[in-house]
């Protein structure tokens, strides 16, 4: 029996196992929302306010469960409006598919209502485009869109679907394989090379593993974990590789980088072999290139061929998938008799733990004055002894992300979603929105600042027309603190549009949405906030007045080397 | 045709110690003959600021693979840039970089050349002598063909621009792995180890 376009599209949808779309009509998708009328057992529809906000969603959904995330979007103004979320997920490795309306086949080209070149838009900063042109390519478009998403280095991928395809009629195949003779990512790594990685890394005296987000992507935590512990090899995260080593763990030095722990930055500037590990040298992990790990050996292991070798030379390169490498590492392991490396290590072990003395995370608390800090330690106590650490954190960008990243410890992989390449304020309400919606049950907690959660606030009435409880801490400095910290160091304390002279009443604002707000300005406050906040099954908006001058330490400025870290 | 960006990577870290000297490199890329491919390499291109000097493309053998022939230049870390993320593209089926193996390149100008009374004669002798043919002829001009590899071509731009050149339309390279001597695989043999 034929079925429409329309139809294709959600039965090719169930076929991929997702019952959880995002989206937002419109005319050019009117035959696939008036299907999806029909399907609304099979397939939940979340409409949200913006499209920008139904791609973070599907994203958050994404990171936080390890699915697909799903999109459905109008032509034009829908399409464009998701370019950001696009990026933001391309530059994170997340796995997307959005499906954009498009304007009739007969129309495209014509400057047609609500026509953009959407495919010619998005293809920079997506994994692959499609442009459906015949429903009979629809269900092998939709596979082979599936497969490109989630497999390899995960990316977003974009379907559009012009109007007249969507309402043509074909027989429906949903394809049970799919050959693309230019697409066939690698998995398994090279044998001689992973052996010769191993020698090194055993021979290491100094050894370090800096890893990514490679390792969360790939579910290799519990490698990288056995790794480091039987090879007593202490670990730094990127900031994307948070929660994929335990924060607690002794080996853990924190994050390394811009704003990374004194201790990381030394190790990684002192190691004698770096095994990088799902990562790709990014400028704000490295620092000026010339000086990074200078005296070390360079192990660089990653799914992506175009990560190595990109920005800094790697000595044994090795592609493939970080969970199925580290395996096999391991196997090298058992196989070589017994050394013992937590005496090999000992002395380089202890340098580490000096280092760390000598430059601690820290901030000068205040007795009236709320530190923004000191909110997040608040967070991590109360849920750690409320919920035992079973929460969700999503993060904005600017301060708020880089203390969560500093002074949040991440045990758990997935437990921190933030916009890590593209760096996109507005990114961790709708994204915790997302995450909500694939973990019901659970605490997830947006990190925010006043401006970045001003970009994508509208989410707020998607929020609560589902009943999402996911509560929102504003670390409310009534300004774009990262930047104006930028202007206090580099600029002369020059402060050219950074200080917002107005910002609403959030308390006021939640309330008006249908939401609670609540507040704190002192630091006695913070507790009862959060404790109350944490009881209430709705969503929730924390705002915190914070101190405006407080600003993320140590920074190693834009260009200079790790070394040179500011530490006040 | 020039596609170079001027602030491409060559000029940032051409002389970046140990990555070798900027060099130019011949690459052949088979990619689905699909509609958007060309704009999904040459965007790669602009995006990453790598340089193009000049692009071929065209159908080969099997309908549903094209060829594209680009010439790049670059240091050996921008080359395998190049090559990587050219090999990342879905759409992309092979990548082979010539340079350094054994290779035939052509390119082809046509050159319409002032002749008057007094240089018509040394315009042919210089076409005969380059083995090139008149293809279009009036009483105050020719337009010839010229083949060969660039210098070749620049061999003749030179001894005809004396004379008066008065406009010129040049092709880019096209390249192919010569066989016998590389052990390179002809076309239909690559294509058929696409299967």
């Amino acid at each position: 029996m034929k079925k429409t376009g329309a139809e294709i599209l959600i039965e090719s949808l169930r076929h991929e196992g997702v019952d959880t779309v995002f989206g937002y009509p419109g005319g050019a998708v009117l035959n696939i929302y008036d299907t999806l009328m029909n399907y609304s057992e099979e397939v939940r529809h979340f409409l949200v306010r913006h499209e920008q906000g139904a791609v973070h969603m599907a994203d958050g959904y994404a990171r936080s469960s390890g699915k697909v995330g799903v999109c459905i979007v109008t032509s034009g103004p829908g399409a464009t409006n998701t370019v950001t979320g696009l990026a933001t997920a391309y530059m994170d490795s997340t796995p997307l598919v959005v499906f954009a309306g498009q304007v009739p086949t007969l129309l495209i080209g014509n400057d047609a209502f609500q026509e953009a070149d959407t495919v010619g838009i998005t293809r920079p900063c997506t994994k692959h485009n499609y442009l459906v042109k015949d429903v009979n390519s629809l269900a092998s478009t939709i596979k082979q869109a599936f497969h490109i998403a989630r497999t390899g280095r995960p990316g977003p991928v974009v379907v559009d679907l012009p109007k007249d395809v969507i309402a043509d009629s074909a027989e429906f195949n949903y394809p049970s394989k799919i050959k693309m003779r230019g697409y066939n990512p690698t998995y398994q790594g090279h044998a001689g090379q992973i052996k010769k990685a191993f020698k090194l890394l055993a021979q290491a005296q100094k050894p370090l593993i800096y890893a990514g987000g490679g390792v969360i992507i790939s579910g290799a935590h519990k490698e990288l974990l056995a790794l480091a512990q039987k090879m007593s090899i202490p670990v730094t995260t990127t900031l994307m590789g948070l929660g994929g080593f335990p924060g607690n763990h002794p080996l853990f030095l924190g994050m390394l980088g811009m704003h990374g722990t004194f201790r990381a930055n030394m190790a990684t500037t002192h190691c004698d072999v770096l095994f990088a590990v799902g990562a790709r040298f990014d400028d704000r992990v490295t620092g000026k290139v010339e000086s990074f790990s200078p005296h070390s050996q360079k192990i660089h292991l990653d799914i992506d061929p175009t990560s190595i070798a990109k920005s800094v030379p790697a000595d044994i390169p090795i592609v493939g998938d970080v969970k199925t490498v580290l395996k096999e590492m391991l196997k090298e392991l058992e196989e070589e008799p017994l050394q013992d490396y937590g005496r090999a290590h000992a002395g380089w072990l202890k340098q580490i733990g000096e280092w760390g003395q000598m430059s601690p995370l820290s901030y000068k608390a205040g007795v009236q004055c709320l530190k923004p800090q000191f909110v997040i330690q608040k967070i991590q106590q109360i849920t750690d002894e409320v919920l035992n650490g079973d929460v969700i954190i999503t993060t904005e960008v600017g301060q708020n992300q880089m203390w969560t990243a500093q002074f949040f410890t991440f045990k758990r992989p997935r437990t921190l979603l933030t916009s890590g390449g593209l760096g996109t304020m507005g990114f961790g309400f709708p994204a915790a929105i997302g995450a909500q919606v694939a973990f019901p049950e659970k605490t997830v907690i947006d990190i925010a600042g006043d401006g970045s959660i001003q970009m994508n606030i509208q989410e707020m009435a998607t929020a609560v027309q589902y009943g999402l409880p996911v509560k929102i801490a504003i670390l409310n400095n009534q300004c774009l603190g990262m930047v104006r910290q930028w202007q206090q160091l580099f600029c002369d304390r020059r402060y050219s549009q950074t200080v917002f002279e107005a910002v609403p009443d959030f308390v006021k604002l939640a309330d008006a949405y249908g939401a609670v707000g609540l507040r704190a300005t002192k630091p006695d406050e913070v507790e009862p906030v959060i404790r109350q906040a944490l009881s209430i099954r709705k969503p929730v908006i924390m705002d915190f007045w914070v101190d405006r001058n407080e600003c993320v330490y140590p920074m190693v400025p834009a260009g200079a080397a790790l070394t040179e870290m500011l530490l006040v | 045709m020039c596609l170079s960006h001027g602030s491409g990577r060559g000029g940032a870290h051409g002389n970046a110690v140990g990555l070798g000297e900027n060099m130019k490199h011949v690459i052949s890329v088979l990619v689905d003959n699909e509609p958007g491919v060309l704009s999904r390499v040459s965007g790669l291109f602009s995006g990453r600021g790598f340089n193009i000097e000049s692009l071929n493309v065209a159908e080969t053998l099997d309908p549903t693979v094209s060829r594209m022939t680009l010439v790049t230049f670059g240091n050996d870390q921008i080359i395998e840039q190049i090559i990587k993320q050219l090999n990342k593209l879905v759409n992309v089926i092979k990548v082979l970089d010539l340079t350094g193996s054994d290779f035939v390149d052509r390119e082809m100008a046509l050159i319409k050349v002032s002749a008057k009374a007094a240089s018509r004669a040394e315009v042919l002798r210089i076409v005969d002598i380059f083995r090139g043919q008149v293809v279009d002829v009036s009483s105050t001009s020719y337009t010839l063909e010229i083949t060969g590899n660039d210098r070749k071509i620049q061999a003749v731009i030179d001894l005809l621009s004396p004379i008066g050149i008065m406009e010129i339309v040049r092709t880019g390279k096209v390249a192919i792995a010569r066989h016998r001597k590389t052990g390179a695989k002809t076309e239909k043999e690559q294509e058929e180890s696409f299967e």
